[in-house]
């Protein structure tokens, strides 16, 4: 088979299943293909030899009644992974080999997959772009200089050019779902305490969350029904009952309420923006939904209320990086000094950006003014979600207020980067289950998103709307492969 | 509000973060366009309003107070950037 880069996990899973493909075929077209997509730079570490090892193991002694039989998958590089090289998209980890597995990974491997390699990411995952990264710019396949989105840029890119069948990201305040939808891939940002956050590095730990990344909702669902598992070694993760998501995935969403919030129409937003949005209500209609107009009043303080909690907890995650335990260390002429400049040297300006802000608002005499205050407007973006849901089942909403931007565009004026998280935001400050799933394309022919939310834990609900509107939009992607010579 | 560079110099040495002149300049300049940003939450009238501190609304579940991981010094030791045996090593502290 020539085309098996262009298989979908689930094809490929049912392909090795039936031993129409063997694990050590699949992945060498990934690896190949990975290999001719180096000026994507989407890779930070590949580890492409010990996968087609793997691979071959697997296909020695198949076990085939495991989920993920023999799939190669490379991902975010976050995600600490045993004997290789995890950088965070950091300087500062440049040489760090965790000596443990996050125990989303685990449950990866422990239903059969293969790691093929890390995924590039913005640094500690703070930015929308992939440009904050220490290893440079990812290429959005969709064009050349155009960014991926982020923070999971290399997982974004990595899927939609067919380098990974699938991957995963993680997403604190829209970094699985904007990626998705500067792509057209589909995104999934979990419940929080759904999916572990044991073994990914840190950023904001009220927020941070680890989801599928993928080319259609039935392979979004499979790998979420892998990843999300109850751990005892986060104290945060949920015990709950957890559905096979893939297997009791249906079209039939008759009679579902899918709300649309008035908040959400924000000035200044593209037509094209505004198009697609009427066209998804279009689309939820005809699979049977029923529309509701909803408000969120406090939907414009949430990227406010987002820029202090989020870099309040960052300060105060990043403070292990000192350059003693791991990690690197600039010489310094005593301890405070060696500190400073470790810090200094082997943060970027952006991470280090949001520590100042963090630290500045957890400061003596401005912690209630700021911190104090962003937590209690907190509380009151999560009434609006929990009203609303009395009311609905979903929430509609596009996933960004722009497609794909520029590499460069926006990197000298932080306020405007932050503005893409506009719509994602909110879903993390309530916790809540957000998919976005691509559903058309503006002007220039690059990918536009719409954002599904849901209740705390009903994920297989927005993933069967999802999937009942995906066949409906019957959205294509316009990749090239101008990037292979 | 506005944060001067003795501001700035204040959070860098809180930060643990070194700064010369020129980079304080960006930073009191990138800070406090955001924090006009920030300032829309004094809209908000919140006296009454309880903080979320967490979004996941279960309280925090006991275990036994076992070990359950022995023998980890030299995975622990193993990514420094410098040891002596068994030792993290770091500048001379007392004189």
């Amino acid at each position: 088979m020539s085309d098996i880069t262009k298989q979908s996990l689930s094809e490929l899973v049912e392909n090795i299943k039936s031993k129409k493909l063997s694990s050590s075929e699949v992945t060498k077209a990934f690896v190949e293909r990975s290999e001719k997509s180096k000026e994507l730079n989407t890779y930070i570490t590949e580890d492409y030899a010990n996968a087609l090892n793997k691979a071959k193991k697997f296909d020695e002694k198949p076990n085939l009644d495991l989920k993920l039989p023999g799939i190669p998958m490379a991902v975010k590089d976050l995600f600490c992974t045993r004997d290789l090289r995890t950088t965070a998209g950091s300087k500062i980890l440049n040489n760090f080999v965790p000596t443990y597995e996050s125990t989303v990974t685990q449950n990866i491997w422990n239903e059969g997959a293969i790691l093929m390699g890390k995924l590039n990411c913005d640094e500690f995952a703070m930015g929308s772009s992939n440009e904050t990264s220490f290893f440079g710019n990812v290429q959005n396949p969709i064009d050349k200089n155009l960014v991926p989105g982020g923070s999971s840029g290399g997982s974004s890119s990595a899927v939609a050019a067919q380098l990974t069948p699938i991957t995963i990201g993680t997403d604190t305040g829209g970094s699985i779902r904007q990626p998705a939808s500067f792509t057209g891939t589909v995104g999934l940002k979990p419940t929080y305490g759904s999916c572990s956050r044991y073994g990914i590095v840190a950023f904001a730990s009220s927020l941070d969350q680890a989801g599928p990344m993928a080319q259609n909702v039935k392979d979004c669902a499979l790998l979420q029904e892998v990843i999300s598992t109850y751990d005892e070694k986060d104290s945060t993760s949920i015990d709950f009952k957890r559905n096979e998501y893939s297997k009791e995935l249906t079209k039939d969403i008759k009679g579902k309420k899918i709300g649309i919030p008035k908040e959400y129409r924000v000035d200044g937003m593209p037509k094209e923006i505004e198009d697609l949005w009427k066209k998804g209500i279009e689309y939820a209609k005809d699979c049977g939904a029923e529309i509701i107009d909803i408000s969120l009043p406090h939907t414009k303080y949430a990227l406010p209320t987002y820029y202090i909690v989020a870099p309040a907890e960052a300060s105060s995650n990043l403070a292990r990086y000192d350059g003693v335990k791991y990690g690197f260390r600039a010489e310094g002429e005593n301890l405070i000094d060696m500190y400073e400049k470790t810090r200094s040297e082997g943060f970027g300006a952006e991470v280090q950006r949001r520590i100042m802000i963090g630290t500045y608002v957890l400061s003596s005499g401005y912690y209630d003014a700021y911190y104090l205050k962003a937590q209690k407007v907190r509380k009151l973006i999560k009434n609006d979600f929990d009203d609303t849901y009395k009311k609905v089942d979903a929430i509609l909403t596009p996933s960004t207020p722009s497609s794909a931007f520029k590499i460069g565009e926006k990197t000298n004026d932080p306020v405007s980067m932050y503005l893409n998280d506009i719509f994602t935001v909110p879903v993390n400050l309530a916790g809540l289950p957000g998919i976005s799933i691509p559903a058309g394309h503006d002007a220039k022919g690059y990918p536009l998103g719409l954002q599904i939310i849901g209740k705390a834990f009903d994920e297989q609900n927005i993933l069967n709307i999802a999937y009942a509107m995906e066949e409906k939009i019957n959205f294509k992607n316009n990749i090239t492969d101008w990037w292979i010579k | 509000m506005s944060i001067d560079l003795k501001t700035i110099k204040h959070i860098s040495k809180l930060s643990r973060i070194s700064v010369d002149e020129k980079k304080a300049e960006k930073l009191a300049g990138d800070l406090n366009s955001i924090f006009d940003f920030i300032e829309k939450l004094n809209e908000l009238k919140t006296d009454n309003v309880e903080p979320l501190t967490s979004v996941a609304e279960t309280t925090l579940k006991l275990r036994s107070d076992e070990v359950k991981s022995k023998n980890l010094r030299d995975q622990v030791i193993k990514n420094s950037p410098k040891e002596n045996e068994d030792y993290f090593v770091v500048p001379k502290v007392i004189e």
